[in-house]
């Protein structure tokens, strides 16, 4: 440091102000004394060294430097709070010049004064005025004697005043002139002390007489009131109704505005919620919904995205209850008073309406009653009469809050609990269905609980079931429900195969059933895929036994077109639909026909096939094949020509002529009917007429599905191949003629659908290979692992321990100068502590000095007294 | 149970001295006469134990039998004559045993075949003809026959029967001697009855020679009902001959016109249990010619037979593959031998030799037929169509037509067209195929799908899926695990609730 010093000094003579630093940096690097090498061990090409050179003197006078500004100053000032800052602008800048510093404050000062009214500041720009006139323009004007003058003749100012304020320059003036006149007949004028006692004395009696007037005006109210009572005692009567009004006129009631302000303010504040939304909104969401929907089904339907489709599990928020529950419609209950109970209503939408009706007439009288006792209690506390109202009004305000929340809290409980606590009375009506049901353990319970109820009952009963035992309500009830939709399902069944199939409450108990599916997809499924497997396994145990099976009964009929209306048929893969489709295939393509019922049957099935593949317009040829078959069995006995039925229809066999009409009579009376489903089971006890009836219908039918299929089945590249036998049939063998009208209706439309399709034929083409990839010999390169070197494994984990190693580094810089600063400290200390020792010695040597000086002096002295 | 006493007394009497050989009519009385099912039954045990005690103490003549008065004659001593009336007896049992295998009753059947049976065992061991020399045959044949006719009746259902007497052909000699008795029962049966077919007779016929199990190997031949010394000389010890026998037996059978479903199950069994073991198989190139001529399922399991003719014996036959070709009809993907008939096609397909138009009217007539049918017939086939055009790169064109024109108004395949070769098969596409791909059953799109991309070298395996059955299918879908169930967004309105329901049009719910 000194060294440097030194050198600076030595050099900065001709160099300018700017230049000694630079020069003396220059002669420092160049100075071989000063510069450290570190030496490097090898030259790496391609490094860069940072600190291969270094100045470590240089580097240590600028440490002390700063410390002797920083550390140093914090040092001194260590025992002192006060803090002298200087706030002087651009005191300590040397950028700026002193003249132009200069003239910055100024325009700084004039900055902060500007629009700060001073009434001291005289040299400021505003006019000062004296009775509405400048004072500059009077200066100017009128020289002082005017003024004087002026003044003497006017007497604008009284003598006593202007002596009294103006310490009687104007007396000493007129006591010139007086003196001048009465000479000293006057006693002596009064001193100015004199005046301002008088001055002060007359004030205070003013202010006395002042209390004593209000005093005794307060006794006199006082008296009169006390008087007034007296009077009001002796006529002890009710004020009359004017005097009243008049009141009331002084204090009018609140208005209704006022009311509803002051109510608005005490209501709960409404938190911001989603507005209602209109019902196009509802509309187009809804349609959203069904879009969404309908394209998963596409996607699924093309099943060419298999793995895509394994959808990231949506979000599930931590207060989803995971039951699959979704809320089709918003069954909260709203809640009403009847007789001032709550009522909760039921489903009927009807009856709701009702009472809320009744419900607004029921508030309103309570209103009504309200303001009634208002009034009332206003007559009778006559003394409280200024606040009453308001008082009232906030009580019945606190009720209307308190009812509001009990309302909330009401419906809250209604929501998440269950239809227990309802109405006696409703339950009365309700002949007598019990609200909570438990869920039947067996199919048994189940039967009896629905056994000799109506179909609405019985819906009435599943709906409850299901609100009582949903899984939100307790653990066991989702295994409960699931069970439910297994024993619904087999009473389905059971229904089906009555004597007389109860059709019509299965077309009801479809709308449970399908609810129950929507909750619980997983055991749907499996509940309707073991009845599939059973229906299927009795049938191929019939296969193996008899070698041939027949068509199975209406409920397995029931169960497939359920499972078409539960499940998405259009799916390329479905676990439930798809071995439905197998099942399906195989009950047209095993199974014998030899009645009429089972023709019937094969019918149902094909028009199942149609539906299943309404929407992805997939290839069935078992259906074709059974239309052709049908077809052939309804013509007359004669050699197949052009076309070929296959299993189960023979060319040849008993089966054929079976849906063969020969009566004119029946042919002419037949009319378009639609197919009981009961024939399926029972058939026997119609005549022959009727049968030929259901034959044609059978035929009918089977027209019309072919027209389907055609229109189904155009796009496809072999249409016409896959419809050649049929269009064979029909064109060549099917006796056109003898049909009655209607049924040459139904022919004609299925043989235009067939023909109108054009024939339209491209040769194939592959698809183009993907280029299989040259061999490349560009060697491959892998991340070298070097030994005894930490991998970090992940960018992140690498971010991380970079950042531990700075820390490490910048701790460690911190100790050092931490340390740095205290041997700086200590150093200053001890050159403390040495120069006051220094100084003490110097103050003791000096005293010592002069007290030898003194004894020296004295003792001289001394001697010479003695001498003398 | 009385009767049974008697008849044991009546046994003991006989056995024990011949003073009481009278009473051996005591016994065979009830055989003759239509007695109850338990005499029946309990006097031919006796008649077995008596006949079998005699046989074995050799008390029955031995030699040609004289005639019953003829034995009268002083010719002979007491002994033989009573050895010679006692071989009458004999006789008559067997006779009456005989004619009892057509009793009603299974058990008395069961019981005579039994007898007979014994019979035939012991009159083998101890001999009722005269050995002269070494090499003499000591088996019973005339016996045996007794039984063989009994085994076929000719107007009922033996097969039960049948099958009790099975354990009796794994007897090497008695195979032998049955496959002879057959042979000459078939000779004279079908000679009376003029080349009408006899169901049931051979029904029964075929129920006795089907399972027949004849030895691969000399030195198989080790388990024989008579134990003669001299076995390896005699006829019967010889692989050829056996095999001589067979297919004597097997030609004699076929000779006649079968019942459809026994030509059926004669076909089935033909080219695995009977062609193998005959000595010349061409010999049935007759029968299989007729039997693929008949056509449809009688044509697809003569095929198997006439494939190991042509295979192995170098049979020649004209317009093989025409005659295959025409065998293609829409009930081959639906009847019960698919399996075999297309393992069948696929070898006789699988040459590299053949011409493309030929392999290319193949593919284009079975993708047409594959129009109707089942899904388990269609993942059997599409494979087997992707296996083709591997063997027969030619007929790629079928797929792959990159300049053909564009449009065009009309198949060129004409389909009814018998001529493989007139078939245009080459100009065409696979349409067919290419309409598969939207087949309901997923697998089945996919695996038409393929043919979309050019196939790979490796030819796909279609042994697994020849049996496939529709059962397995939905089986196999049943138990796939899905992991979430898709729903349908519709909401039900009811059974017939959906829009456009064509059930709501054409069905009602009452």
């Amino acid at each position: 440091m000194g060294k440097a010093a030194k050198r600076k000094r030595k050099v900065s003579g001709p160099s300018t102000a700017k230049g000694p630093v630079k020069s003396a940096m220059a002669v420092v690097k160049s100075n071989p004394f000063e510069v450290k090498v570190n030496r490097q061990k090898f030259d790496i090409l391609g490094r860069k060294t940072k600190n291969d050179v270094g100045l470590p003197g240089v580097s240590r006078s600028k440490a002390i430097k700063k410390r002797t500004h920083t550390l140093l100053k914090e040092y001194k000032e260590r025992e002192k709070s006060n803090v002298f800052k200087d706030k002087r602008f651009g005191e300590y800048n040397t950028n700026i010049t002193p003249e132009e510093k200069m003239i910055r404050r100024f325009a700084l000062e004039r900055q902060q004064n500007y629009g700060k009214k001073n009434i001291y500041n005289l040299n400021e720009d505003e006019e000062l005025t004296h009775y509405g006139q400048s004072l500059a323009e009077i200066e100017k004007l009128n020289d002082i004697v005017d003024s004087d003058s002026d003044t003497e003749e006017r007497g604008t100012l009284s003598a006593e005043l202007t002596a009294a304020h103006f310490g009687g320059g104007g007396g000493l003036l007129r006591k010139k002139v007086s003196s001048g006149q009465e000479d000293e007949e006057e006693e002596k004028p009064k001193s100015r002390k004199e005046l301002i006692e008088e001055m002060i004395a007359k004030s205070k009696q003013e202010k006395q007489e002042r209390q004593t007037r209000r005093e005794s005006t307060l006794e006199l109210t006082e008296k009169l009131d006390n008087d007034w009572k007296e009077i009001q005692t002796l006529m002890a009567r009710k004020p009359p109704k004017s005097e009243r009004k008049d009141k009331e006129v002084e204090k009018p009631k609140p208005d209704e505005y006022d009311m509803i302000v002051r109510e608005l303010g005490f209501e709960m504040k409404a938190k911001p919620s989603e507005r209602m939304k209109t019902e196009e909104e509802l509309a187009k969401e809804e349609q959203a919904r069904l879009q969404k929907l309908e394209a998963d089904r596409l996607r699924r339907m093309r099943g060419t995205d298999e793995q895509a489709d394994k959808k990231k599990p949506s979000h599930v928020s931590a207060d989803d209850l995971a039951d699959g529950f979704i809320l089709d419609k918003d069954d909260r209950r709203l809640l009403s008073y009847k007789d001032g109970k709550i009522n909760i209503e039921n489903e009927e939408e009807e009856k709701e309406e009702e009472e809320e009706d009744e419900e607004g007439g029921e508030e309103e009288n309570e209103n009504e009653e309200e303001s009634e006792d208002e009034s009332a209690s206003e007559d009778e506390d006559d003394a409280a009469d200024s606040h009453s109202d308001l008082d009232s009004d906030l009580e019945s305000e606190e009720e209307d809050a308190g009812n509001k929340e009990e309302k909330k809290h009401k419906t809250n409980e209604n929501e998440s609990q269950t239809v227990e606590e309802l109405d006696p009375k409703r339950e009365a009506a309700k002949s007598e269905l019990p609200y909570t049901f438990a869920v039947p353990e067996s199919y048994e319970a189940f039967k009896s609980l629905l056994a000799g109820r109506t179909i609405e009952q019985q819906l009435i009963i599943l709906e409850r079931i299901q609100k009582c035992n949903h899984p939100s309500l307790a653990v066991g009830n989702k295994a409960k429900l699931e069970k439910l939709f297994g024993f619904l399902l087999e009473y389905i069944g059971e229904l089906a195969t009555l004597d007389l199939p109860e059709l019509r409450t299965i077309d009801k108990l479809v709308l449970p059933l399908y609810n129950l599916c929507q909750m619980f997809p997983e055991a749907a499924s499996d509940s309707v895929k073991f009845i599939l497997r059973d229906a299927a396994h009795d049938m191929e145990e019939v296969i193996e036994v008899k070698g041939r099976a027949t068509l199975p009964g209406l409920d397995t009929l029931i169960y497939l077109k359920i499972t078409s209306l539960l499940f998405p048929t259009s799916d390329f893969w479905h676990p439930v639909v798809t071995p439905a489709f197998i099942y399906m295939s195989q009950l047209l393509t095993k199974c014998r026909i030899t009645t009429l019922q089972d023709v019937i049957k094969g019918l149902f099935i094909c028009c199942l096939f149609l539906e299943y593949v309404s929407l992805s317009r997939r290839f069935v040829p078992e259906l074709i094949n059974f239309l052709l078959g049908v077809l052939h069995i309804s013509l007359p006995k004669k050699q197949a020509q052009g076309y070929t039925v296959v299993h189960p229809f023979t060319p040849v066999g008993k089966t054929l002529e079976l849906l063969l009409v020969c009566d004119k009579e029946d042919l002419e009376s037949w009319q378009k009917q639609n197919l009981p489903l009961s024939i399926v089971t029972r058939l026997k006890e119609t005549s022959k007429t009727e049968m030929n009836h259901i034959r044609l219908s059978c035929l009918a039918l089977c027209f019309d599905l072919i027209k389907k299929c055609a229109a189904l089945y155009e796009s496809l590249p072999s249409f016409h191949e896959i419809m050649h036998p049929v269009r064979i049939l029909l064109t060549q063998h099917v006796p056109v003629n003898e049909y009655p009208e209607k049924m040459q209706e139904w022919y004609h439309s299925a043989l235009k659908e067939l023909e109108t399709k054009v024939k339209h034929y491209t040769p194939l083409i592959c698809e183009k290979k993907k280029p299989v990839p040259l061999k490349q010999y560009i060697p491959k390169i892998v991340k070298v692992l070097e030994f005894g070197r930490k991998q970090a494994s992940s960018k992140k984990e690498q971010e991380r321990k970079q950042l531990i190693q700075r820390h490490k580094r910048e701790l460690k810089g911190a100790i050092r100068e931490i340390r740095k600063d205290n041997q700086f400290l200590a150093r200053m200390q001890l050159s403390e502590i040495m120069e006051r020792d220094s100084a003490r010695k110097r103050k003791v040597k000096e005293l010592l000095g002069s007290l030898a000086t003194q004894e020296g002096e004295w003792k001289a002295m001394k001697r010479k007294k003695w001498k003398n | 149970m009385a009767r049974a006493a008697a008849l044991a007394a009546s046994l003991e009497a006989v056995l024990g001295s011949r003073s009481n050989a009278n009473r051996v009519f005591e016994i065979l009385e009830p055989l003759a006469a239509q007695e109850e099912e338990e005499d029946i039954v309990s006097a031919g045990r006796t008649c077995s134990r008596l006949f079998g005690a005699l046989l074995e103490r050799r008390e029955l003549f031995v030699g040609p039998l004289p005639a019953q008065d003829a034995a009268l004659a002083d010719r002979y001593s007491a002994e033989d004559k009573y050895k010679i009336w006692m071989r009458h007896r004999y006789q008559d049992c067997v006779g009456c045993l005989g004619e009892l295998m057509g009793h009603d009753a299974f058990q008395v059947k069961e019981l005579s075949l039994c007898t007979l049976m014994k019979f035939v065992e012991l009159e083998a061991q101890y001999p009722l003809i005269k050995i002269e020399w070494k090499g003499t045959l000591t088996f019973p044949f005339d016996l045996l026959k007794v039984v063989v006719d009994g085994l076929l009746p000719v107007n009922e259902n033996a097969s039960l029967l049948i099958s009790r007497f099975q354990e009796y052909m794994d007897y090497d000699d008695v195979r032998y001697f049955v496959m002879k008795a057959v042979t000459a029962n078939i000779g004279q049966v079908m000679q009376k009855t003029k080349e009408r077919p006899l169901p049931f007779y051979q029904q029964n016929v075929f129920s006795l020679i089907s399972p027949i199990n004849m030895p691969n190997k000399e030195s198989d031949m080790v388990k024989f009902m008579v134990k003669q010394e001299n076995r390896e000389e005699l006829k019967m010890s010889k692989l050829q001959a056996h095999r001589q026998v067979f297919q004597k037996m097997w030609l004699a059978f076929l000779k006649h016109k079968l019942p459809t479903g026994l030509y059926k199950k004669v076909l089935v069994i033909l080219h695995d249990s009977v062609l193998p073991y005959m000595n010349e198989p061409t010999l049935m190139m007759d029968f299989l010619t007729v039997a693929y001529g008949i056509g449809g399922a009688i044509s697809l399991l003569a095929l198997n037979g006439l494939f190991i003719l042509i295979h192995q014996h170098n049979l020649e036959y004209p317009d093989f593959y025409k005659k295959l070709y025409s065998l293609l009809d829409p009930s081959i993907y639906h009847v019960k031998y698919r399996a075999r008939f297309f393992h069948l096609t696929d070898l006789f397909l699988s040459s590299s030799h053949l011409p493309a138009y030929l392999v290319a009217a193949f593919i284009k007539r079975l993708s047409r037929l594959a129009l109707t049918a089942p899904p388990e017939s269609l993942l059997m086939i599409i494979p087997f169509i992707c296996n083709l055009f591997r063997r027969h790169p030619a007929c790629r064109v079928l797929v792959h037509r990159p300049g053909g024109p564009a449009d065009m108004s009309e198949d060129p395949y004409i389909m009814e067209e018998e001529e493989p070769s007139e078939s245009r098969a080459l100009e065409s596409s696979l349409w067919e195929i290419q309409s598969l791909q939207n087949h309901y059953h997923p697998d089945v799109a996919k695996a038409a799908a393929v043919l979309n991309q050019s196939l790979s070298e490796m030819e796909d395996d279609i042994s697994g899926l020849l049996e496939l059955s529709g059962y397995e299918l939905f089986d196999k879908e049943v138990k796939k695990k899905a992991a979430d169930v898709p729903l349908e967004f519709e909401q039900v309105r009811g059974l017939f609730g959906k829009k456009n329901d064509i059930f709501a049009e054409h069905f009602s719910l009452d």
